[in-house]
């Protein structure tokens, strides 16, 4: 049976603001999707919301993973569910646990994504297990040993944090894995070097979701698909060529094409201003 | 088995009943007689003291206690938790105030060091404790518990470290209190110069109704080094009331590590005294608390010499309805130049009805120093919560795993791993659901 992700008309809303206004996608198992479109389109607002971030609040619409031989209702599920049935999101800001080693962070994780029906106290995979495996993951990514003793994202440059992401996707090996702008605050050599292992890691065996303002990234990860996000929703869908276009020339064809969308998303920008300037934001 | 205690009270009779049954030196007697007349003529403290005001003890009743009674240890000692597959090179411990147990390792005796019950030893070293036993360290005039401790402490622990020894062998201290007793446990320690000496104490109890008030002195000589660990670890039923202070001389390092699990209402004074050049604190905290325990801390790192370090690190983790109070100063005399002091308290609230107060404050009368203080409170930050969840962690999982992470700072400057390990797993275990 085919495993596929399944967003039929999604809205959400945060403190109460309409953010995605209708979303639609479908990722299947072994699929490359890119999503692009301009900053404050409601991209990383998807992410979160398929993770099911307590702050975003869905009103409308269905999340469906169609995996193991079962369609889970994705938004009944808590966040750690969600994960456990391989659902993935790389954050674009990861947070910091001060005093939480990396390797510790990680091997409870790998044990319970590895042991969905794991119960709490129960024992994790074993140490020597883990370190062989980790280490040689961070060999494969050229991460120091030492990191895996550093807490968790605590001091992290942002390109070491973005590496840090990539490096809890090889280890949990996610079926549907959403990548946040993972390619912001690399250098050019940095995000080669992560584009090639996140095919590494995927190839052809995940359904991966890449957010993105550029073409890097999918340089090793070519898309089957390509969406463009504006105003909340997707606006339009076609092949790797138009990633290609969207990187060189932007999004005014596009907010040509689509202006009610186009509208939203200025009326979007301008009440985020306005919160910004009366500091609610 | 434990035993009933009918409780004598503080009476001029039970008191006089105490000495009567003491064999000590006659400067002892005459200080215990003054300190006891201190206590009769002092009120307890009210809230309208600064150091009492966020803490009530309207319903301690001192007439449900008494005083310590010789025959009343024999009962089963309660097992501590702190040295876990540690080798020790002496212990001692007490019940209800009275000496159960004690024991160097022949090597250390052979060397001079001097450890056992205070009760015990008091005789033999009297001129040597008299010269540190209320003097410099505790004022016994504090207050009425002070005064109260000075009068009737009892059992106790003493430990001696002659010059230039080093003791590599932790020793180890348990108090213990069972059935509504009382515990009156001095401690004093004498670290001379250039020696070197791990001290572990911690106390343990059943959570009936029972009181402590105990005095801890310690003397760290010039270039002497002394970690100190002191677990707080009583049932739910205790008062406790401490006066605890250290003189840290000339080049001399301490560090002491407090843990706080226990007690239905604790009040602390803990004091650092730097009184030799470039002398060297280090102070930790780890509470937690749940209930309604109320734990009160009155910290002070008094800089009396040039060049000393002081610095400060609690951590606390409350829940339910607990309560913690922090107080802390630094105090800088006029001739404490290039002093560097630091003071930090940081808090994490659990649930909706737990409080923390953080005070810090700083007293300078040099020019030339550095010092600074923080303190924070707040709850589990629910952002990474969500983060760990999204790594397949549970929202309990993530919560006990941000809740290791916060007192990691503090279990990174603890070298003894045991004292790390059986803090980590005595909070580890009270963790609860988070909501």
């Amino acid at each position: 049976m085919a495993e596929i992700l399944t967003i039929k008309d999604l809205h959400v809303s945060v403190d109460g603001k309409p953010i995605l206004k209708g979303v639609n996608l479908v990722l299947r198992r072994g699929e490359t999707h890119a999503l692009m479109g301009p900053n404050g389109s409601g991209k990383s607002t998807l992410g979160y919301a398929i993770m099911g971030h307590p702050g975003y609040e869905v009103t409308q619409g269905t999340i469906e993973l169609e995996a193991d031989g079962a369609t889970h209702d994705v938004l009944a599920m808590e966040p750690d569910e969600r994960a456990r049935a391989g659902v993935f999101l790389a954050f674009q800001r990861p947070m910091s646990i001060p005093g939480v080693k990396m390797a510790d962070f990680l091997r409870h994780a790998t044990t319970n994504v590895r042991n969905p029906q794991r119960k709490e106290g129960e024992d994790l995979i074993p140490m020597r297990d883990f370190r062989k495996e980790l280490r040689a993951k961070m060999e494969q990514l050229k991460m120091d040993a030492e990191f895996a003793r550093r807490y968790v994202n605590e001091g992290f440059s942002g390109g070491e944090m973005k590496r840090a992401e990539i490096l809890q996707l090889a280890m949990l090996r996610p079926k549907f894995a959403i990548l946040d702008e993972t390619d912001s605050g690399l250098d050019v050599d940095a995000v080669r070097l992560a584009s090639q292992s996140i095919a590494e890691i995927g190839g052809a065996d995940m359904g991966i979701l890449i957010i993105t303002h550029h073409d890097k990234l999918l340089e090793h990860n070519r898309p089957q698909y390509t969406h463009v996000m504006l105003g909340g929703r997707i606006v339009e869908t076609g092949g790797p060529e138009l990633a290609e276009e969207l990187h060189q020339r932007g999004y005014d064809r596009i907010r040509a094409a689509y202006p009610e969308a186009a509208a939203e998303e200025a009326a979007m920008s301008k009440s985020e201003n306005a919160a910004a300037q009366l500091g609610v934001a | 088995m434990t035993q009933t205690i009918v409780p004598s009270g503080f009476t001029q009779a039970a008191f006089d009943a105490f000495l009567a049954a003491r064999r000590e030196p006659a400067w002892l007697t005459a200080q215990r007689r003054e300190l006891w007349e201190a206590f009769q003529a002092m009120p307890l403290p009210g809230r309208d003291e600064e150091e009492w005001r966020r803490t009530d003890i309207r319903l301690l009743r001192l007439d449900k206690f008494g005083l310590p009674v010789e025959g009343t240890g024999g009962a089963q000692l309660p097992e501590g938790v702190l040295t876990a597959g540690v080798t020790l090179g002496g212990r001692t411990a007490t019940l209800n105030s009275v000496p159960v147990a004690q024991q160097l390792a022949p090597k250390w005796a052979e060397r001079g060091v001097v450890f056992g019950s205070l009760d015990q030893l008091i005789n033999e070293h009297s001129e040597l404790i008299r010269r540190h036993l209320f003097t410099r360290a505790v004022n016994p005039h504090a207050d009425k518990f002070a005064a109260l401790h000075g009068a009737c402490w009892s059992g106790g622990t003493f430990l001696y470290v002659p010059r230039g020894v080093t003791v590599d062998e932790p020793l180890y201290q348990l108090s213990a209190l069972q059935g509504g007793g009382s515990d009156f446990s001095h401690t004093l320690v004498i670290v001379d110069d250039d020696a070197e000496v791990t001290l572990l104490a911690e106390t343990a109890g059943d959570d009936t109704p029972s009181l402590h008030c105990g005095g801890i002195e310690l003397w760290v000589g010039a270039g002497a080094r002394l970690q100190y660990v002191n677990l707080q670890n009583w049932g739910s039923g205790t008062w406790h009331f401490g006066h605890q202070k250290a003189l840290v001389g000339r080049d001399g390092q301490l560090q002491w590590t407090i843990g706080a699990l226990g007690a239905r209402v604790a009040k602390v004074n803990q004091h650092v005294g730097l009184i030799g050049q470039r002398a060297n604190a280090q102070v930790n905290g780890v509470m937690f608390t749940e209930g309604r325990q109320h734990l009160s801390y009155h910290t002070l790192q008094h800089h009396e010499a040039e060049s000393c370090q002081s610095d400060l690190l609690y951590k606390g983790a409350l829940q339910d309805h607990s309560r913690i109070v922090w107080r802390g100063m630094i105090k800088v005399d006029p001739n404490a130049q290039k002093t560097d002091g630091y003071q930090r308290d940081d808090n994490l609230i659990l649930s909706e009805g737990a409080r923390a107060d953080s005070i810090p404050g700083l007293e300078i009368e040099a020019d030339d120093v550095r010092c600074t203080h923080g303190a924070t409170a707040g709850r589990v930050d629910d952002q990474q919560i969500f983060y760990a969840q999204c790594r397949g962690l549970t929202r309990n999982e993530a919560v006990r795993m941000i809740v290791a992470g916060f007192f990691q700072q503090v279990f990174d400057r603890i070298r003894i791993e045991c004292v790390r390990e059986a803090l980590g797993h005595a909070i580890g275990r009270r963790i609860r659901e988070y909501d």
